[in-house]
């Protein structure tokens, strides 16, 4: 039995779910931007699971833009991270409730 | 490709996701999200994109995971105090899932089957990267140096 687009949206569906509970419900900010990147891997999923099943399939469009989303992605957490150490090494804590002044 | 594999790919690919989400220690969280971008790259290798598949694996697993254990290592004296869920952000996401899901196998035209396709080959993507996507290329560049830099800024020692 050959799989439809269904079930890989589907899978799609339940990760952007998993990195939504985890950037909502976390308090923590590395868990938050865990979060955020299992979002884009599933975003990613997506793009590439369309492409397969479009009829200009043979196009290498949906290949390059799950590319350049993930080269994206990269330089995103790569400015987070060093956003939570800033934060840090300011506050003292990575907990996002207790950062909630704007004076530094 | 058959349902079968995507199943059996998918199952540990969420398993490993919802750890990631709602384990305590950050640690074994940064792992179970290794573990789950190893299954999305099984599921690109099986949708017959090898090439994206490997550029998840070294930029995720080789870069990103690497990156969140090391600020995991810098801020290390925090862990531990960050006890408690927000139930409301828990609910959001359930509902997100519930809706999506229900709109996904309502609707009749993505229960499609994948047409054939000629192999994408490393060739054909590195022509259109080199020809047509050029422009795009050289900005990915640029937004990539950028970050660098501005990481670096961020990170480095206030003067006082």
């Amino acid at each position: 039995m050959t799989p439809t687009l269904q079930l890989f949206l589907f899978v799609s569906v339940a990760l952007f779910s998993a990195g939504l509970l985890a950037a909502l419900s976390r308090r923590h900010a590395i868990f938050i931007l865990i979060g955020i990147e299992m979002m884009l891997a599933a975003a990613n999923l997506n793009f590439i699971a369309f492409w397969r099943f479009s009829p200009q399939s043979q196009a290498v469009t949906g290949v390059l833009i799950a590319i350049f989303s993930i080269a994206i992605a990269a330089a995103e957490a790569a400015v987070g991270l060093a956003l939570v150490i800033a934060v840090y090494r300011h506050y003292r804590t990575t907990n996002v409730d207790r950062l909630d002044q704007l004076k530094g | 490709m058959s349902s079968a594999a995507v199943v059996i790919i998918a199952i540990p690919t969420l398993a490993a996701a919802l750890a990631a989400a709602t384990l305590r220690n950050l640690m074994h969280a940064t792992l179970s999200f290794a573990v789950a971008l190893v299954g999305v790259a099984a599921l690109f290798f099986l949708l017959g994109a090898e090439f994206v598949g490997l550029v998840l694996v070294f930029v995720y697993i080789g870069a990103v995971a690497v990156l969140i254990v090391f600020t995991i290592l810098l801020t290390r004296r925090d862990v531990g105090k960050n006890r408690g869920a927000n139930w409301g952000g828990a609910f959001l996401a359930v509902a997100v899932f519930g809706g999506l899901t229900w709109a996904i196998f309502k609707t009749q035209s993505v229960a499609v089957v994948a047409p054939y396709v000629r192999a994408i080959t490393v060739k054909r993507i590195g022509e259109a990267l080199m020809t047509s996507y050029v422009w795009p290329l050289q900005c990915v560049g640029l937004l990539l140096t950028a970050a660098l830099i501005g990481a670096l800024v961020l990170v480095m020692e206030e003067k006082r």
